[in-house]
């Protein structure tokens, strides 16, 4: 199972060590230091090292690597979905998870590890259950805390662990009974030069924020639940009543969580909301290209397309760009050749544009590859499959909650081949 | 008011004030000063010396504090162990705490202290919470008991936790039963033998309860377990399967994928008829694609897996290419494996899409992907023939953008192409040629010289061309030199007349100005062939090469089979078993395969898959070709030649005379003594005991008077080790003749043809009588049986054990080796009966000192019958007597190589079912076969014999592993009458060639050309080094070269791979490999 566990930095230092097991040097980071020194860039240092004693497996997120080591045969994936998850949790306990948050907090995360993982096996990794056992620093905890004397350990057994449901706290009490539910979705495209789709598919996610007393026992039906072939579900979620009636019934967890996540494949027809033409020229003869885009709304069944955001990686050659938006703001960073255009909305009226010229470096040849343009965008009160919640049910409980729910579609991995 | 500030000290005094503050009064000190020692702790400070405070500081009602001290204990302890021992009481007590929760606590934090005197505290709480009535600290103890079982496991067995912890199997609580599989699984990994986890269908049944209910993780666990499991029939199998699809909608990508493995294996149980078989096979393709859209660091380990999926099942991924179409910014081990399933998905019905996309691929700025695109394209035309136009067309575009790089990896596809393809794409050479200018990597260089040299009658300068590459002949790679030798050889048999000057040229070049002894080699063998025989020059020079497979990069179906049942572990991910790449620590004994014995039964583990799964029985297989090859070297650089020198005149008497003047020289030595005489036998004692047993296993009844015992054949070469081919035997001896009786069973997808076989040298000369006879091509599933006389004439070497027997078995895919035990029984002969009044003149002067004894149990016979049965194996009855009521037996034996055995045999009548045998002297003789045979000339006994082995090995090695300077002068010394053939018999020589070798290079050096009335020195070396070496064919080709160039050999034996990857048999010549000497007067007729 998991031995220990480094948090590297971008620039090489091991700021924090978490060992399970007995210790492991830290020296064994040295192979991974190679690794990275090997790949040109932080994202293609392989998640996967071996080493001749220990195998090393790494995600990299938040400019910080966190590197577990293992000595036997442990399935990959278990450590990698754990490292994801820890991530995760302190995202969740700290805002933001960072080198200084994770240096001033350092004896939450220390609790907080230890609990996540005994001898390499899980412990608690649901972040509701973790947090019963340590409470997330507050300013106002802190404060209370040093007045008090008390401490943000709790000394309460997590008694959602033992339940039938244990990812519910027992005995949750509000005032306002709410329950909100987020479809979103995002298109992952690949759009080829000359307009037309290679592949899209939509991934799909229903996150949930209940805010609800006692043990609600929900339902959640859909307009067109045939859309949802390919799901994967909150455990809370009953999976035969889903297999006969395609009906999500489930007893919530507390707070936020993720209900469903789905994929709607290549192979169903995708909506692609919008088009962007292209026409980008390096010429040989002057050191001067020509450079001009437009983006504009294809099927956006009559939404507003918002936050576009336009980037695109130029290649080597390229010295400057000179360009004016028709709206918007663009910027060029010469160093790392990265254009970047704010769009904001669409107005279906006047489209937006980027025009201008590209100055290449004198006497290099053209540049051999095309860039690609990489869209950001997003569409309110829009789930761009077609996905509808029919309706919202709630048994076991007296009271009437208020439910709500929201859509929006927005840009995942969408890429503009030119 | 944050943590950081814990890091923030004074540097003077540090520890000394934190000391203080641990020591103060103030709970709130107290803990900011714990939280201070913690942060050091954390980033590698050593705070170690103040152990004995912070543990005082235990003793708390501040759950916090608390855990804090228990933080740094566990990290501690080990470094201070007697101290470690103050926190114990606290443990004990907090045990017994009414909380729940701090049970747990204490139990977990006990396990991690990794000190002996405190796990021994440890047992009774541990034993109290495995039994607790919460469930919490129940699951907690569980994994507490892997914990101590890592620290102590001896402990653990004897306190009958492993017991409590499988009852644990069955709580009511899934999640206590999840830990406690998971507890159990690791326990059983630093286990192979215990049958832990002996899973049956009501165990089953509770797993499958659990897997609902249980966390996530506990889920991983569980699926693991359950594809250990091996269902009875196929019902079962389905009904597992239909409560664990379930599980491929879960949103952690773990369990996705270890369901996926439960899935995947039991799917080869269900018939392929099955409404239900289809719908399981639909049902797999979502979550897999589904996994795509993950973190890039998932995705990885996800996509090497689909590797595996889509070779094993390609109905499942067929139509989902799409979703491996490559995203501009994956990560690069992303793109690279996407690419790769890719081309496992191409065929006819989208070929289109792929090749498009390859094409942009092509243009991105990665230098390493756009290779690998470049080389997917040539890949996608040898795959799918309909495409193959449209790829070169693709090709040629890209070449056209005279990207360096792109042009280069252009060309090598190009050429597997044409390898693909003869005589269709030749119209592109002209486009490749343009290009000659900018290829600077070696690779591509070949590429092209390999086209110029094969199309040289179409192209019309190609003797320019290739004059063009020569200029700068010494700072070319040796892969291309190799292939510009070629390449104007063959120019030169295409275009005889204006070519001669080149091909001159180039031969000088290579075999005067090189260094290189595989260039010089290559040089030599054209020269000879050349000057010798034109027309068998052509004939091997522009031999028709064998086709390209298809498909290329595919794993063996055997090992494909065993790293599906590994699907979503490590072994996944570097495609190879376990037993392979886990080394260091326990991970070694956990996965090498318990070692080959009769029982099988007994050594069946649960990990045994359906079917293809890893096979417990493991011979002694060699591991790898390249240590055998290390072997081999060994064997040749063997000892130094220090004993007495030996007449070089022996060589000629062959083995049997080499033990004999070994015995000479050992027993006429003045200065021999006896060795330890305990520590000596148990190298011959063994296999000589287990022999003996062999032959008294009166349960079998095989062994009948007509003959001698026979085992049950086993397996000695499993088909995951042989790409395919099985081969199972056993030996027999039968009216003085030795035979193996073999099964070799096809498990491969392709056909085998040319079977032959070859042993290495033994310790008592087993050498093949006749060649390996398998009349037909095997067919795939197929198998056949064959026995193969064998004789005793080849070259001695000891072994180790005595009786082990390494055999190369080539067939037309690959060369093979194992190695067996022979029982020692097939070499007792015939004529073992020694006279009566002889044996007791020897028994005599037999010293008691050189008495060896041991027990045979278990042998319900009596005298008589023990009799009979000895005798069918050639061992004699000299004498029977009868003292004090038991039967004593005087038997005698004789080796093939001259060696008696005599022994005495008490036995026991006792209980009728029980009969003691006692073996109560066993002596040996050796016979020289010049003297007289009936006296023999001395007897040692058992320890003396193991040292006599030992010096006939030493001069056998003298004789074959001289350095070659002296053997040389030897051999000239002996150039008139030196026999080429005496030790080697006829049918060994030249097997190789003779059973269908494809190409020149097992020719081995026959007798010398007829036209020439005197062997040359080098013919005499080489054929005498043959001869010497002769039953090991491999020897045989690597000791002459050996001297000429280490790696030569080693080349020729690798290239002999058919179609391994598409550019690496360039072509047939690579392969010839001759030996010859520098400095070969040789004239160029033409």
């Amino acid at each position: 199972m998991i031995h220990s566990l480094f948090l590297i930095n971008s620039s090489g230092d091991i700021f924090l060590e978490k060992h399970w097991k007995s210790v492991v040097s830290r020296s064994v980071c040295d192979y991974f230091f190679e690794a990275q020194e090997r790949a040109t860039e932080a994202e293609n240092v392989p998640p996967v090292i071996p080493t001749p004693h220990h195998y090393l497996l790494s995600v990299y997120r938040h400019k910080i690597f966190f590197v577990a080591v293992i000595q036997t045969e442990v399935p990959p994936l278990f450590v990698i979905e754990f490292l994801h998850r820890v991530v995760d949790t302190f995202q969740d306990y700290f805002g933001v998870c960072s080198e200084p948050v994770i240096k001033d907090n350092v004896v939450v995360v220390y609790e907080v590890l230890e609990e996540m993982l005994d001898n390499g096996f899980p412990l608690a990794t649901e972040s509701n259950i973790l947090k019963e056992l340590i409470k997330p620093p507050t300013i106002l905890r802190t404060v209370v805390n040093t007045i008090t004397g008390s401490t943000n350990v709790g000394d309460q057994l997590p008694t959602g662990q033992l339940s039938v449901v244990p990812w519910r706290r027992t005995g949750v009490k509000y005032t306002n009974n709410e329950a909100y539910f987020d479809v979103v979705e995002e298109i992952d495209a690949i759009i080829d030069k000359s307009g037309s789709t290679i592949t899209a598919e939509i991934q799909g996610v229903i996150d949930a924020c209940v805010k609800l007393t006692g043990m609600p026992d929900l339902t959640l039906s859909f307009m067109n639940p045939r859309l949802l072939d390919d799901v994967s579900f909150h455990p809370c979620v009953r999976f035969k009543r889903w297999e006969s009636e395609r009906i999500l019934s489930f007893i919530p967890p507390d707070g936020n969580f993720r209900l469903l996540s789905y994929h709607v494949s290549a192979q169903n027809l995708v909506a692609i909301p919008v088009y962007v033409k292209h026409n980008i020229s390096f010429r040989d003869s002057s050191s001067l290209g020509r450079f001009e885009i437009t983006v504009g709304p294809k099927q956006t069944m009559g939404k507003t397309i918002e936050g576009v955001i336009v980037t695109s990686q130029m290649p080597k050659g390229v010295l400057n760009m000179s360009l004016s938006p028709s709206q918007g703001t663009h910027t060029f960073d010469p160093v790392t050749k990265m254009l970047s255009w704010d769009v904001g909305k669409i107005n279906p009226q006047k489209l937006p544009s980027l025009k201008g010229t590209v100055s290449l470096q004198a006497g290099a040849s053209r540049p051999d590859e095309n860039p690609t343009i990489n869209l950001q965008f997003k569409i309110q009160q829009l789930a761009i499959s077609g996905l509808k919640v029919n309706r919202l049910d709630m048994y076991g409980e007296k009271y009437k909650p208020f439910k709500g729910i929201k859509y929006m579609t927005k840009a995942g991995k969408f890429q503009v081949r030119t | 008011m944050t943590d950081s500030k814990y890091f923030t000290t004074t540097k003077k005094g540090e520890i000394f004030e934190l000391k203080a503050e641990l020591n103060s009064d103030k709970k709130e000190k107290k803990k900011e000063a714990v939280k201070k020692v913690i942060a050091s702790m954390t980033v590698g400070k050593d705070v170690s010396a103040l152990f004995p405070d912070v543990v005082n500081c235990m003793q708390t009602d501040n759950l916090e504090l608390k855990k804090l001290v228990y933080l740094y204990l566990m990290n501690y302890a080990k470094s201070q162990p007697d101290m470690a021992i103050m926190a114990v009481n606290t443990f004990v007590k907090d045990c017994e705490d009414p909380n729940p929760l701090i049970r747990a606590l204490a139990v977990r934090t006990m396990g991690c202290i990794r000190v002996d005197k405190i796990t021994e505290y440890l047992c009774e709480p541990l034993r109290k919470c495995l039994k607790d009535e919460d469930p919490y600290v129940r699951k907690t103890a569980a994994v507490c008991v892997a914990k101590l079982h890592d620290i102590n496991a001896q402990l653990v067995e004897d306190q009958g936790f492993l017991d409590t912890l499988k009852d644990l199997i069955s709580d009511s609580n899934p999640m206590v039963v999840a830990n406690a599989v998971a507890a159990l699984s690791e326990i059983a990994e630093s286990h192979p033998s215990s049958n832990l986890l002996d899973l049956n269908p009501q165990s089953i049944n509770k797993l499958l309860t659990a897997l609902n209910e249980c966390t996530e993780w506990g889920q991983i666990f569980i699926l693991d377990c359950l594809a250990n499991y091996t269902p009875k029939d196929d019902r079962e199998a389905q009904s597992i399967c239909e409560r664990v699809t379930p599980r491929l909608s879960h949103a952690n990508s773990a369990v996705v994928l270890s369901a996926v493995k439960v899935l995947m294996k039991f799917m080869e149980m269900l018939s392929k008829d099955l409404d239900y078989y289809g719908t399981l096979l639909k049902k797999l393709a979502p979550p897999l694609v589904t996994l795509l859209s993950a973190e890039p660091e998932l995705q990885y380990v996800a996509l090497r897996n689909i590797n595996l999926i889509v070779q094993k099942r390609p109905e499942i991924l067929k139509h989902e290419m799409k979703v491996f179409f490559v995203k501009y910014n994956d990560p690069i081990y992303v793109k690279l494996e996407k690419l790769d399933i890719m081309i496992r998905l191409a065929s006819q019905a989208n070929i289109a899409q792929v090749l498009a996309e390859l094409k942009e691929y092509a243009t991105e700025v990665d230098v390493d992907f756009v290779r690998k695109a470049v080389r997917a394209i040539g890949r996608c035309a040898i795959k799918v023939e309909q495409s193959a136009e449209r790829c070169v067309s693709t090709l040629l575009d890209l070449i056209q953008t005279k990207v360096n790089y792109v042009v280069q990896e252009a060309i090598v596809v190009i050429k597997d192409i044409f390898r693909k393809y003869p005589n269709k794409y030749e119209s592109v050479i002209a486009t490749l040629c343009e290009n000659l200018d900018s290829l600077d990597e070696p690779e591509a260089r070949a590429a092209m010289i390999w086209i110029v040299g094969e199309y040289a009658e179409r192209i019309d300068n190609a003797d320019e061309l290739l004059e063009s590459f020569l200029e700068g002949f010494h700072d070319e790679s040796t892969q291309v030199q190799l292939q510009l030798l070629t390449a104007i050889v063959k120019l030169f048999l295409k275009k005889p007349t204006e070519t001669q000057e080149l091909v001159q040229q180039v031969l000088s070049l290579a075999t005067q100005d090189s260094d290189n002894p595989d260039l010089r080699d290559r040089g030599y063998i054209y020269w000879r062939l050349l000057s010798t025989d034109p027309v068998a020059a052509k004939e091997v020079v522009l031999a028709e090469k064998p086709l390209i497979s298809e498909e290329t990069d595919l794993i063996e179906p055997t090992l494909l089979d065993e790293l599906i049942c590994y699907i979503g572990t490590l072994a996944s991910v570097y495609h190879k078993p376990p037993s392979a790449f886990v080394e260091g620590g326990r991970g070694v004994v956990h996965k090498s395969l318990p070692p080959r014995t009769a029982s099988n039964e007994s050594v069946e583990s649960p990990e045994t898959a359906p079917a293809g799964a890893p096979s417990n029985e493991q011979p002694d297989v060699i591991p790898t070709q390249g240590d055998l090859l290390g072997d081999l070297l060994n064997l040749d650089l063997g000892p130094p030649v220090s004993g007495p020198p030996l007449a070089t005149s022996s060589v000629q008497m062959g083995a049997v005379d080499l033990l004999g003047g070994g015995l000479d020289s050992l027993i006429g030595g003045p200065n021999f003594v006896a060795p330890p005489a305990a520590a000596v036998p148990a190298n011959l004692g063994a296999p000589m005991g287990s022999g003996l047993s062999d032959l008294f296993d009166l349960t079998s009844g095989v062994g009948t008077l007509s003959g001698s015992y026979v085992a049950p054949k086993a397996v000695w070469l499993p088909a995951m080790k042989a790409k395919g081919l099985e081969i199972s035997g056993t030996f027999t001896r039968q009216v003085g003749s030795i035979s193996m009786d073999l099964q070799l069973t096809n498990k491969a997808l392709q056909v085998m043809t040319d079977f032959a076989i070859q042993f290495n040298r033994n310790s008592f000369g087993l050498a093949p009588a006749a060649p390996l006879q398998v009349h037909a091509p095997l067919s795939p599933n197929q198998s056949v049986e064959i026995s193969l006389p064998l004789n005793t004439v080849g070259s001695v070497m000891k072994m180790e054990p005595l009786n082990n027997l390494q055999v190369a078995v080539k067939n037309n895919i690959d060369v093979f080796y194992f190695s067996t035990l022979y029982p020692l029984h097939i070499l007792f002969v015939e004529d073992g009966k020694m006279d009566r009044q002889m044996f007791l003149a020897t028994w005599k002067d037999i010293p008691n000192e050189n008495e060896a004894q041991f027990q045979i149990r278990d042998c319900p016979l009596n005298a008589e019958a023990v009799s009979s049965r000895l005798q069918s194996s050639n061992i004699f009855t000299v004498a029977k007597r009868n003292v004090e009521g038991q039967d004593m037996l005087y038997q005698s034996l004789k080796l093939t190589n001259g060696i008696w055995v005599l022994a005495e045999l008490r036995i026991q009548p006792g209980n009728p079912n029980f009969t003691d045998l006692e073996v109560s002297r066993l002596y040996f003789s050796s016979l020289s076969p010049r003297s007289s045979p009936a006296v023999p000339r001395t007897l040692i006994s058992w320890p003396r014999l193991t040292l006599l082995l030992l010096k006939a090995e030493q001069t056998c090695m003298q004789a074959v592993g001289r350095r070659t300077g002296p053997l040389i002068e030897e051999l000239r010394s002996q150039d008139s009458h030196f026999p080429t053939h005496t030790v080697c018999p006829e049918p060994c020589r030249g097997d190789w060639a003779s059973q269908g070798a494809t190409t020149a290079d097992f020719r081995s050096p026959s007798a010398p050309p007829p036209s020439q009335s005197r062997p040359s020195e080098a013919v005499i070396l080489a054929e005498g080094l043959v001869a010497l070496v002769s039953p090991l064919p491999v020897l045989s080709r690597l000791l002459p070269q050996l001297e000429l160039g280490r790696n030569l050999w080693r080349t020729c034996f690798l290239c002999r791979k058919p179609g391994r990857t598409p550019s690496a048999p360039m072509s047939a010549q690579a392969e010839v490999s001759l030996p010859a000497s520098s400095g070969f007067p040789v004239r160029l007729r033409s």
